[in-house]
């Protein structure tokens, strides 16, 4: 049986994985939360003595970093990540309009998944800054956002 | 013959479509039998008229611009590949008024060449700083970057050359060069755009530091938030290791110097210098208290030169043309060239690299073209979040670091965010305390607390609570802010606070009164 098949095989692979590249690097706590969230999606809380433990610091230390940084989570995202841009330069060009529209959409707020599986989160600045509104899907950048191309997003990350 | 195309990879070039462009062209070049090759350049910087294709004719490099992928069969019918006429036709690349009339010293190379080709860098200029360095001391490699008068570009304007002495002087065996790409402030993208679109210069502009003062290794610290920056960014050290020009013998010099990128996780704080260097050993992004200086004491303990990506990318061309040619740009104390990035409500939004010296009316009309809504320009945040809102009557101001700080202002990283007159201002006050509370490190109490606090008062001050007590009351919390936080977040927080209100008053319920008197 392949590790894919089974979530505890799966955590395990990746946590030790990540210990493997990253523990013995100089300051390779960030690279190795990165790695585990890249490969399932957020940083389960349970895997954190283990890290504590490879890296010969405390849980507190690891606790502390995770829960420091925006980008990282410690339970599942949804299907997709939208991150949608609040900063000055989007709010100039209409962001706060179409956040309403995407929350109502959506049918969530902010730091929520929709029930299609659709998590929705805000963002400061994505660089895009001279084709704002701006956003971000699953890594992939979107300039010039209007409500009506947020639909059409939407409608091709909706389809199952 | 083949025909060369260039098509951006440039992130706000892909942001609109470059990528589906790309394979419109490769497509129907196939169905029409044209032999193509496509060059996946950085952006011009016209990033309204992206996607911004270019054609290579013996004539030079012709451009369209706004191109959409529906429009690719039309460019084929009317003979694009050599330069046929067409709606979307620009004409030659370098005539372009926005383009023809920049100072480009440290974007010279951006949109021109292949990101990831150290030979197309060579061809055109690149290595020849570094090559310079080698065979110079220490202490001329600084010197020259004093002389040029290179202050640091993220914000602060520190003499850059004066930060590497410091670092040389030091006696450890071990230092560090580390750069900070952790470009948070809103409006701001020249970092990404010379990581996607001149990768070397960066490294270039490193490992010269790294031969002035003594460093063996660097780090990149890199915000999340550019996951196509990082792609090219790692593509390129790669390419540059293979090619000599980083690894254990420099172009067969020797010297050694390691570069490495990590990635940052979404902390706006950790563009701080001292909470970078934690978020780079592996903790919270906390700032630190200073002293030590982290050219003394930085990452882990050791001197550390830290730039920004603009300040090291600056670099190859004081070294490959001396200090005297960069230092002649500029005004005053602000010498040398800065790559201006016009944001927000703007028609021509894009990068503008000009001399010191420009005035903010020059750079949003003649550059951008007034508002992108039509409607006049009413606010105008320079230098980021924590940038002072300046109002039209202060737009004569020129870009100069000293003119910004006389006028409560910064050019900080050259950031021009531009809202028209339906901004309302005390939402933006609001807004910048919000940010604050949100960013906040946590460690100490005026940011911390006064940001959510702020957030509170203005909320007060907008329901028309005590309104003379309440402003009266967020004044005094910016000046605790300002004089009693740790670093630039809650002690520049302030600053689009108070611009705001002295500038704005109307927004908060308040009879404007120089404003209205005109």
């Amino acid at each position: 049986m392949s590790a894919g098949s089974n979530p505890g095989a799966q955590l395990h692979a990746a946590v030790e994985d990540a210990i493997a590249l990253h523990a013995g690097r100089p300051g390779g706590l960030m690279p190795l939360l990165h790695a585990i969230q890249e490969r399932l999606g957020y940083v389960p809380p349970q895997v954190l003595p283990r890290i504590a433990e490879a890296l010969n610091i405390t849980r507190a230390d690891v606790h502390g970093v995770v829960t420091f940084y925006h980008d990282f989570r410690t339970s599942p995202p949804g299907r997709h990540v939208v991150k949608l841009c609040r900063a000055e330069a989007c709010q100039s060009m209409g962001a706060e309009a179409l956040a309403q529209h995407a929350q109502l959409r959506l049918g969530t707020e902010f730091h929520h998944t929709s029930k299609s599986g659709i998590t929705l989160e805000p963002v400061y600045c994505l660089g895009d800054c001279a084709c704002s509104p701006a956003m971000m899907i699953d890594g992939r950048l979107y300039g010039r956002v209007t409500p009506e191309r947020f639909d059409r997003l939407l409608q091709s990350m909706e389809q199952p | 013959m083949t025909v060369t195309l260039y098509v951006p990879r440039d992130a706000a070039a892909l942001s609109v479509g470059a990528e589906e462009v790309a394979q419109a062209i490769t497509h129907a070049a196939a169905t029409h039998g044209e032999q193509i090759s496509v060059v996946r350049n950085g952006s011009r910087g016209l990033l309204w008229l992206e996607p911004l294709i270019e054609v290579a004719t013996p004539a030079g490099r012709i451009a369209y611009g706004s191109v959409a992928p529906e429009d690719v069969p039309g460019l084929f019918a009317a003979g694009f590949l050599r330069g046929g006429a067409h709606a979307r036709l620009l004409g030659p690349t370098e005539e372009i008024p926005y383009l023809k009339r920049q100072e480009r010293l440290t974007f010279a190379r951006v949109g021109i060449t292949d990101p990831i080709s150290t030979a197309d860098y060579e061809a055109h200029g690149g290595w020849r700083g570094l090559r310079n360095a080698l065979a110079l001391s220490g202490a001329d490699i600084v010197e020259a970057v004093i002389q040029s008068g290179l202050r640091g570009r993220g914000g602060a304007a520190f003499p850059a050359g004066i930060k590497w002495r410091t670092v040389l002087n030091t006696t450890g065996t071990i230092k560090y060069v580390v750069c900070n790409a952790d470009e948070g402030d809103s409006g701001t993208f020249s970092d990404r755009m010379i990581m996607e679109g001149d990768p070397f210069v960066l490294i270039e502009g490193m490992t010269i530091s790294a031969l002035a003062v003594g460093a063996e290794q660097g780090y990149v610290y890199l915000r999340s938030e550019y996951p196509d920056a990082e792609r090219v960014f790692e593509a390129a050290i790669a390419a540059a290791h293979q090619a000599g020009y980083l690894g254990d013998d420099i172009l067969g010099s020797g010297r050694t110097f390691h570069l490495e990128l990590r990635r940052g996780a979404g902390a706006y704080i950790c563009g701080e210098e001292t909470a970078m260097l934690e978020s780079l050993e592996g903790k919270r992004g906390m700032v630190r208290f200073k002293p030590p200086l982290p050219a003394i004491e930085g990452l882990f303990g050791k001197p550390t030169v830290i730039n920004n990506v603009i300040t090291f990318a600056s670099v190859p061309i004081i070294l490959d043309k001396g200090a005297k040619y960069y230092a002649d740009y500029g005004m005053g104390r602000s010498r040398g060239t800065l790559p201006f990035q016009l944001a927000g409500n703007i028609k021509h939004g894009g990068l503008v690299e000009k001399a010191f010296g420009i005035t903010l009316r020059e750079l949003l009309y003649d550059y951008g073209g007034g508002s992108a809504s039509g409607r006049p320009i009413r606010a105008v945040q320079v230098g980021g979040p924590l940038g002072a809102y300046l109002p039209e009557s202060q737009f004569d101001t020129p870009l100069d670091y000293e003119a910004f700080a006389a006028i409560g202002g910064m050019v900080g990283h050259g950031g021009v965010v531009v809202f028209d007159d339906t901004v309302d201002m005390a939402q933006m006050a609001r807004y910048a305390m919000e940010f604050c509370a949100i960013e906040s490190c946590g460690k100490c109490t005026p940011c911390r607390i006064g940001s959510t606090r702020g957030v509170e008062v203005i909320d007060r001050v907008r329901q028309g609570e005590r309104r003379e007590a309440n402003i009266e009351l967020l004044r005094d919390l910016c000046e605790t802010m300002l004089h009693g936080s740790l670093c630039a977040l809650g002690g520049m927080t302030p600053f689009p606070v108070r611009s705001a209100l002295d500038h704005f008053p109307e927004d908060f319920g308040v009879p404007g009164k120089a404003a209205k008197a005109a």
